[in-house]
């Protein structure tokens, strides 16, 4: 049973999130649709928020879990207007392919 | 145990966050980035963060998704076409992904003084004392100001949110229901 | 303990409940149309076994048996997958409830509770978050405007109760000071019913508050506007038939069985005998007694739901929305304020 007890290196935690990351760009630069480039943000985000939450536990820091706290809340802030805009162009433009958004005027 | 979950939940994530990429129709990247939210909010657990996994389910896969998916319906967006993006994405984009996850990975491998994640250890060494006092604590008093501005700046967010769905006449009413949430 | 053993404990823990709440979910369709039938001035069904009591077997069996029809213009992952997130949310919700007194078990297990998490109450309301998403995507997937109509409806209405739902909560764990259900009730256990937040807390408009929430976010009259019969056809699972159907509405019935303990547990004073602590001799009876009393108070909370369902009639949308927006949310609000003064004050 010692695979029981087994801890976990803190760096894969990091290297997990460092994936998440990287996916997170490689999604924002790959996908057509506003609305998956924008779940992508969203994927990079959270990424961020495994790295806090790691080092928070290696130096017993509170601090950091409040940091992925408030970003959770600027998240909730940033995906209502975000998809509000979303809205607005999809009204606009009748699209949401972002290689026909191309225009800065209505 | 800390290992199996790790790998189990981790192996979510991955599987969660190359599925999002893969898939054509938006509402299928919608769940699998749910997936990915979840499985994280194990990980936060497994790492002591009580409060913040319940607070990513109930924030994250609960509210935030929940307008991506209910905007997908509305839109009813259909599949995205398949282009390889624009030419800048192709000749700077993917290479600077690859150097960004090569420096992170170096970093994090050569990192001196990182511990391992013992199960059941949470953020305090201290029996009876939760995560979520810890947190109460430092956020109540030391950065109630931040924290005032934030539900200021949420409080933006919902105005601007109206203002930016709303249209006199609009062809889709519930896109102002949606925005009001 | 052991891990092993704890790992046998607990699975044999889960299997017990699961078993029980699909049992509870069963015989509370029976009690529905009894109750319902006597207040219509009939018998509700009486015919298979006495008093009708083997019903909802014959009911499931039935369920099993139907043809299990997939219509051939749904998206059919998510037509699948939906009833199973609906179903699924509704069962683990269970986990977290203590539903009886604190560690009878042998070395202090906790025989009467799965797991004693200390923010189980906000374990409960992300699952319940979670379980949006059956709805919604089962009226998505379904490709039917019937369908999309009810779960667009039933989604902004759930996003919107939870809210006040939520809020109402707050004035409970603000007197607990912690968001473990354990505490919570062990806070409201001296003397008897008159410590119960509900008369003594001070959360009285909390509980009706709650109880209103409550009745919209598990879609019961009279907020089940997104099965509205005479609107809706059958709202979002109207293309849903034989077991899949079964599965949302037995996912209806568990949150009614979700909601009932958890309003028991924070108003009701959970377990705790109503009439003041009472030591008998028997061990037994001091283990079954905290069981027996949390069963009745759910019971009689499930009592009222259908008697609501049996009286009043249905809300129009509008009238819905706006009785969430503009009347719940800011009563929790107020309720939360008055809450936290009188507690500084105090």
């Amino acid at each position: 049973m010692s695979f029981l007890q087994h801890d976990v290196p803190l760096s894969w935690y990091l290297l997990l999130s460092a994936v998440l990351f990287s996916l997170g760009v490689v999604g924002f630069l790959i996908k057509r649709n506003l609305i998956t480039v924008f779940m992508s943000i969203e994927l990079m985000l959270n990424a961020v928020n495994l790295s806090f939450v790691t080092f928070a536990y290696q130096w017993h820091e509170v601090r950091g879990q409040i940091f992925v706290f408030f970003v959770m809340m600027v998240a909730a802030a940033e995906a209502a207007v975000g998809l509000a805009i979303i809205i607005a162009v999809f009204r606009a433009r009748s699209t949401l392919a972002v290689d026909r958004i191309d225009l800065m005027k209505l | 145990m800390h290992l199996i979950l790790f790998f189990l939940f981790a192996g979510f994530c991955l599987a969660g966050a190359i599925n999002l990429l893969l898939q054509t129709h938006p509402i299928n990247s919608a769940l699998s980035l749910i997936v990915v939210m979840t499985s994280l909010a194990v990980l936060y657990l497994l790492l002591g963060a009580e409060f913040l996994a319940i607070a990513q389910i109930i924030v994250y896969s609960g509210a935030v998704m929940v307008l991506f998916t209910f905007v997908v319906m509305l839109l009813n967006a259909g599949r995205e076409e398949r282009t390889l993006g624009s030419r800048a994405a192709a000749r700077v984009g993917f290479p600077a992904v690859v150097v960004i996850f090569a420096v992170l990975a170096t970093i994090v491998l050569h990192m001196q003084g990182i511990g391992s994640a013992h199960f059941g250890q949470g953020l305090s060494n201290a029996p009876g004392q939760s995560n979520l006092e810890l947190l109460s604590q430092v956020l109540f008093h030391e950065l109630l100001l931040p924290f005032e501005v934030t539900s200021v700046l949420i409080l933006i967010a919902i105005l601007g949110a109206v203002a930016l769905a709303h249209v006199e006449g609009s062809k889709i009413p519930e896109s102002g229901r949606t925005a009001e949430k | 303990m052991t891990i092993l053993a704890f790992f046998l404990w607990s699975l044999a823990k889960v299997a017990v409940v699961t078993v029980v709440m699909l049992m509870g979910i069963a015989y509370t369709v029976l009690l529905e149309r009894k109750l319902v039938g006597r207040i219509q001035n009939r018998w509700g069904p009486s015919r298979v076994g006495p008093f009708g009591l083997l019903q909802p077997l014959v009911d499931g069996a039935k369920s099993f048996l139907k043809e299990d029809l997939i219509p051939t213009a749904v998206y059919r992952p998510l037509y699948l997958l939906a009833p199973i997130i609906s179903l699924g949310c509704a069962l683990i919700a269970i986990a977290v409830i203590p539903f009886g007194a604190p560690g009878m078990g042998p070395h202090g297990f906790d025989l009467f509770e799965i797991s004693n998490i200390n923010v189980g109450l906000l374990v409960i309301l992300g699952i319940t978050s979670i379980g949006v998403y059956g709805i919604a995507l089962a009226g998505w997937s379904s490709n039917n405007k019937y369908s999309l109509l009810g779960s667009l409806r039933s989604s902004a209405q759930l996003i919107s109760y939870e809210l006040a739902l939520g809020l109402s909560l707050v004035g409970v764990v603000l007197r607990a000071g912690s968001l473990n259900l354990r505490t919570i009730v062990e806070q409201q256990s001296a003397y008897g019913f008159f410590s119960w937040n509900i008369f003594g807390g001070g959360q009285t408009l909390a509980f009706f508050i709650y109880l209103m929430a409550a009745f919209a976010e598990t879609n019961r009259s009279p907020f089940d506007l997104p099965e509205a019969e005479s609107e809706l056809t059958g709202g979002y699972h109207t293309e849903y038939s034989s077991m899949k159907f079964a599965m949302f509405f037995m996912a209806e019935y568990g949150n009614m069985i979700n909601v009932g303990c958890v309003a028991t547990l924070l108003f009701l004073g959970g377990w705790t005998n109503p009439f003041g602590e009472m030591h008998l001799q028997s061990t037994l009876i001091n283990v079954m007694m905290p069981l027996v009393w949390f069963v009745l108070k759910v019971l009689l909370f499930l009592c009222l739901y259908v008697w609501v369902r049996g009286t009043l009639p249905r809300f129009r949308y509008d009238q819905l929305m706006n009785f969430g927006w503009r009347y719940l949310l800011p009563l929790a609000i107020l309720n939360i304020v008055a809450t936290s003064l009188w507690l500084a004050w105090r």
